[in-house]
């Protein structure tokens, strides 16, 4: 049989989009994934019988730019028609909801605020933009590519105006909480826009640098940062992809981990020439091409042995600590959330900034927060397949839960936290628990042995100042090529970083194909 | 017809030091100050017969070396010493003694961890390293990186080259430093939890953030980017307290014909069609002059004292919004004799340096929590000087003045306003916590000065008692200090300028802010420039 010209180690989202570029570029391309099947953490699980759920429980700003290339409509992709509000609880049931352009809930002030906050978030998030897709310019003696590249970033930035440039430079790198506090008088209201620019990193509303740059990054799309769920939940899109990059003739081989990346010392100096699988099988390939996270393709996959040392340093220093809890509950009819209709949308539970705070606190000393915060969907609404009928599921992010919990995670850890979050979200859905039929709860640590991402990070390495652009995951790798010729990144782990939006295969892919 | 060419609001050191550079061009110029004494926040007060309080700052190392030499500092009266010999508390027995000697402190660094012994050296050329940067900028004006006139495309081009050339190594190591936790910084270098909690203080002291908090790790070059007769990261006494910092530059001023008028609290700017033409003082005089500095901070000259109506849209908001966080307090304690702490060899450096009683970062990061929540820690942390070892003028002979710094202390506290009962609470929760190291240290004490966030805001004018004039974080550092568009000294009514920490380069007795703005104003009035360059001879 005829050498494969690329593997690809996971299938993620990240990795089927690239696999489905290089394959339409023609390209013998081969897929290894080693769970049953493919989408890593969008991936769903049938945590009960009869009840599925997806550790991405809905999508937010998937790039429209890639989803057109690869015409993912054609394969079955439908990015769900109205995005999900974002709703507040409230104990006293004055519940806020954030939709698009609107806000409800909260003073007339606040409202006419959020108009205006919106428009320049929008404003901002504009100028970002065209950096995501970009592949980042590598510092030093550039070559002509790279200093437009570095010119097109600085005018994006320029274009803005003086005044909004000022603005920007200054809100770029401040606390969620400062931002909020300027612009808003409503606690709740505060809290929830919070959210997107702390969840999934190790960030709290306190915490300068890096928050307000995740919300703009989240806020790319036309989405705005308002989550969908696409039909058939996360998973309808990676069926989609997985059905594009098949159509354009990749391979794709669930249920074969890989152990090693095979790197070669010819007279040319080391290359990747493919992998050994767990089972001892070595597939020969042109290169390969890792989605998995930085950690663990260069310290686990390639081997330290095969790296300078200096490089080694720089991977092993990545901040990949995850601090997102999931909660998954099976429930035989639709939970009553007091003062809420229908418990259609992203239910927030965050009373103030504060509690988001202070329940970081915890997790700065190894432990769970006294007091989680989070983040509930019942996808089930949207999706009926997830549940038996007239039965649902509740997904839920839940912060914060530290990776490694100290004295180590045991069953009756998790069962702490699980019994936490469910009495946390009783307070405001009373009879919440008559419903319950099922229940899994997965920690960091959970994610990271089930879905192999160092440290259970939804974003592969924290996505935060010192670690992204031209640094992500670290220089001598930003560019998606790495110090060993053949392996490529296209994972989360490189620029520009996490969530649902394929760019980083998109970006990888280009390279490659060059 | 103006009385005054220039007229400074506050006699705080920058203050002062933009006074002289003004009158050393020949201006005539007038300081005012509310207080009976000047010095704002370096200031040496007798508040107890025969001692000397160095009540705010007491310490001193980012006072710009070209201003001391230039402004002959020396001759006024000023003198440096370095200070040695800091032991570090852990919160048990543990000493960590840094000894003077390069050898012995190797050793000692050995005792708790020969990892960390060999790391300390990496770690110093590291920060001395970063620190050469932020140097370089002390005394230059920052660009406007929104304008496109050519004196601001010339500096940004110089600092784009400048950065450029340290090479993609160096600039990933700077975006790091620049961006990530103390803490975090710390984890690349040390293992063991007290040589971290040691080194990680600097990046505490006097801000809102915590070891754990993003952006603390420059803080933490903030306090070592200074210099004692040019060796970067040294800490001095000022002989005769830290007012013998402002006393010496108020006396240059004067040895160039200013005017220094205390007790004179300035109640209003006087804008007259959008430009400033004096002020207005709390005794009603109206002096009148062509500018008007004021080195208050940006939030209290904004709010406090000039009128909303005389502002540009906008700026008002600004300055409400202006990140200016208390999160420090001070004891400062006449000691009738030299304080014995437990578990310190007699060492004649070690009992006569710092103390730092900081055991672990985790103890230090749980008062930050506190003050998040509006309290005090039980165990705070404490930074300690006995300048009266080194410095015969601050007390009597035999007696000893001690100041101890604490973080974090909350400017407002849970459970309603400061009183003078809290004060003392907090008080006694510092000599406690000393007299746990130290036993018999009570019975020293001869007079005691509690501040918290509250007093330092009352009595010097600092809003909420936050030393740095403003927080040191990234939306307000550099061309964003105190606001991004007024990173020029040159504030948003014509005339108007300011001097004070709020502006770059930011907190510290550096005296840098004051000449800047010097700089600027000279500038404008189209007058020879009086104030020096940044020299680097110890680079």
């Amino acid at each position: 049989m005829d050498r494969y010209d690329s593997i690809i180690v996971g299938a993620g989202h990240n990795g089927l989009v690239c696999a489905a570029l290089l394959a339409r570029g023609g390209q013998k391309v081969l897929v290894l994934e080693a769970a049953a099947a493919p989408g890593g953490l969008a991936a769903t699980r049938e945590f009960h019988p009869g009840y599925t759920a997806s550790v991405a429980h809905s999508i937010s700003g998937f790039s429209a730019a890639v989803s057109r290339d690869l015409e993912l409509s054609s394969y079955g992709y439908n990015p769900g028609e109205n995005p999900l509000p974002l709703i507040g609880l409230s104990e006293s049931q004055e519940h806020v909801t954030v939709s698009r352009d609107s806000v409800s809930g909260v003073s007339d002030a606040d409202s006419r605020a959020y108009r205006d906050y919106r428009r320049r978030m929008a404003k901002f998030a504009d100028a970002l933009k065209p950096f995501w897709s970009k592949t980042m310019p590598r510092i030093g003696p550039g070559s002509l590519r790279d200093l437009l590249t570095f010119a097109h970033m600085g005018w994006s930035i320029r274009k803005l105006g003086k005044s909004d440039m000022q603005e920007f430079m200054r809100v770029a790198s401040l606390p969620a909480r400062d931002l909020m506090e300027e612009q808003f008088s409503s606690e709740l209201l505060k809290a929830s826009l919070s959210w997107d620019g702390l969840i999934g990193s190790r960030m709290a509303p306190r915490s300068p640098n890096s928050s307000v740059l995740m919300m703009l990054y989240r806020m790319a799309e036309d989405g705005r940062g308002l989550h969908s769920i696409p039909a058939g939940g996360a998973s309808g899109l990676i069926a989609a992809l997985q059905r594009c990059a098949e159509a354009a003739g990749a391979e794709i081989r669930c249920g074969t981990a890989v152990r090693k990346i095979a790197v070669d010392g010819g007279e040319s100096g080391l290359t990747a020439t493919g992998v050994t699988t767990a089972a001892g099988e070595q597939i020969a390939a042109e290169r390969v091409v890792s989605a998995a996270d930085p950690q663990r393709t260069f310290i686990d996959l390639v081997g330290v042995e095969h790296l300078d040392i200096g490089f080694t340093n720089r991977v092993r220093r990545l901040r990949c600590d995850g601090l997102v809890g999931k909660l998954h509950l099976a429930l035989d009819g639709v939970p009553e959330f007091t003062g809420l209709d229908a418990p259609r949308g992203r239910l927030l539970i965050a009373p103030n900034v504060d509690a988001i705070e202070f329940a970081y606190d915890d997790s700065k000393y190894g432990s769970c927060s006294a007091e989680p915060v989070m983040e509930l969907t019942l996808p089930s609404l949207c999706d009926s397949s997830l549940a038996p009928a007239g039965s649902h599921v509740l997904s839920a992010h839940v912060m914060y839960v530290p990776a490694r919990l100290k004295g180590g995670w045991t069953d009756a850890a998790r069962q702490a936290i699980c019994e936490r979050s469910i009495a946390r979200i009783e307070r405001y859905a009373p009879g919440i628990r008559d419903l319950i039929v099922g229940q899994e709860f997965l920690t960091p640590a959970d994610l990271e042995s089930d879905y192999r991402v160092t440290g259970g990070h939804w974003h592969h390495t924290e996505f935060a100042m010192d670690q992204m652009l031209m640094m992500r995951p670290t220089y001598g790798a930003a560019q998606y090529r790495t110090p060993v010729p053949g392996l490529f990144l296209c994972g989360a782990g490189c620029h520009p970083g996490g969530d649902l939006n394929g760019l980083a295969g998109y970006n990888a892919a280009r390279e490659i194909l060059e | 017809m103006s009385s005054y060419d220039a007229i400074v609001i506050g006699a705080g050191h920058n203050g002062l030091t933009n006074a002289a550079y003004l009158a050393k061009a020949g201006l005539k110029v007038l300081v005012v100050e509310k207080n009976d004494y000047i010095g704002g926040a370096a200031v040496s007060r007798e508040l107890q017969e025969g001692w000397q309080y160095s009540s705010c700052s007491y310490v001193c190392s980012m006072m710009r070396q070209a201003i001391h030499r230039d402004l002959d500092l020396s001759r006024h009266g000023l003198l440096l010493v370095p200070y040695l010999g800091t032991v570090n508390f852990g919160d048990g027995d543990e000493r960590l003694l840094a000894y003077h000697d390069e050898e012995a402190a190797h050793l000692e660094l050995k005792r708790h961890s020969p990892h960390d012994a060999d790391a300390m050296h990496r770690f110093q050329t590291d920060l001395t390293r970063y620190s050469q940067l932020i140097r370089k900028t002390l005394l230059r004006t920052p660009p406007d990186p929104t304008s496109f006139r050519p004196r601001d495309i010339m500096e940004l081009l110089f600092l784009a080259r400048t950065f450029w050339s340290l090479g993609e190594k160096e600039i990933y190591e700077y975006v790091r430093f620049f961006t990530m936790s103390a803490a975090e910084f710390l984890d690349d270098y040390f293992e063991n939890d007290m040589i971290k909690a040691a080194m990680a203080s600097p990046g505490i002291i006097g801000t809102a953030l915590g070891v754990y908090s993003p952006g603390s790790s420059y803080i933490l070059l903030h306090h070592v980017m200074g210099d004692v007769d040019g060796s970067i990261g040294a800490w001095g006494l000022a002989r005769g307290g830290m007012g013998a910092i402002s006393h010496s530059i108020a006396s240059a001023l004067k040895s160039y014909d200013g005017e220094i008028r205390t007790e004179a609290g300035v109640q209003k700017v006087l804008v007259e069609d959008r430009k400033a033409v004096g002020v207005v003082l709390e005794n009603g005089d109206e002096i009148r002059s062509d500018i008007v500095v004021s080195n208050l901070d940006a939030k209290r000259t904004f709010t406090k004292i000039m009128d909303k109506a005389d502002l540009p849209d906008g700026i008002y908001e600004k300055a409400k919004n202006f990140k200016i966080r208390g999160s420090s307090g001070k004891v400062n304690i006449a000691l009738s004799g030299m304080p014995k702490f437990t578990g310190v060899p007699d060492n004649p450096y070690l009992n006569r340096g710092g103390q730092g009683f900081c055991g672990s970062l985790e103890t230090m990061e749980r008062a930050y929590d506190c003050w998040k929540r509006g309290r005090w820690s039980d165990d705070p942390f404490i930074e300690s000087v006995i300048p009266s070892a080194w410095d015969p003028t601050v007390a009597p002979p035999g007696k000893h003045w001690m100041s101890n710094f604490i973080q974090y202390c909350p400017p407002k506290l849970a459970d309603g306003p400061w009183t003078p009962e809290k004060r003392d609470a907090f008080g006694q929760t510092v000599i406690d916590k000393l007299e746990r190291y130290s036993p018999g240290f009570k019975d020293l004490i001869v007079h005691m000065e509690v501040r918290t966030p509250h007093e330092i805001e009352n009595e010097i004018g600092l809003t909420e008692g936050n030393i740095f004039q403003g927080e040191l974080t990234i939306d307000q550092l550099f061309f964003n200090r105190p606001f991004p568009g007024y990173g020029q000294y040159r504030m948003p009514v014509k005339n108007l300028y300011m001097s004070g920490s709020s502006t770059h380069p930011g907190g510290g007795v550096s005296a840098a802010c004051g000449a800047n703005a010097a700089r600027e104003i000279l500038m404008d009035l189209k007058r020879p420039n009086t104030v020096p360059e940044d020299d680097f001879y110890d680079e």
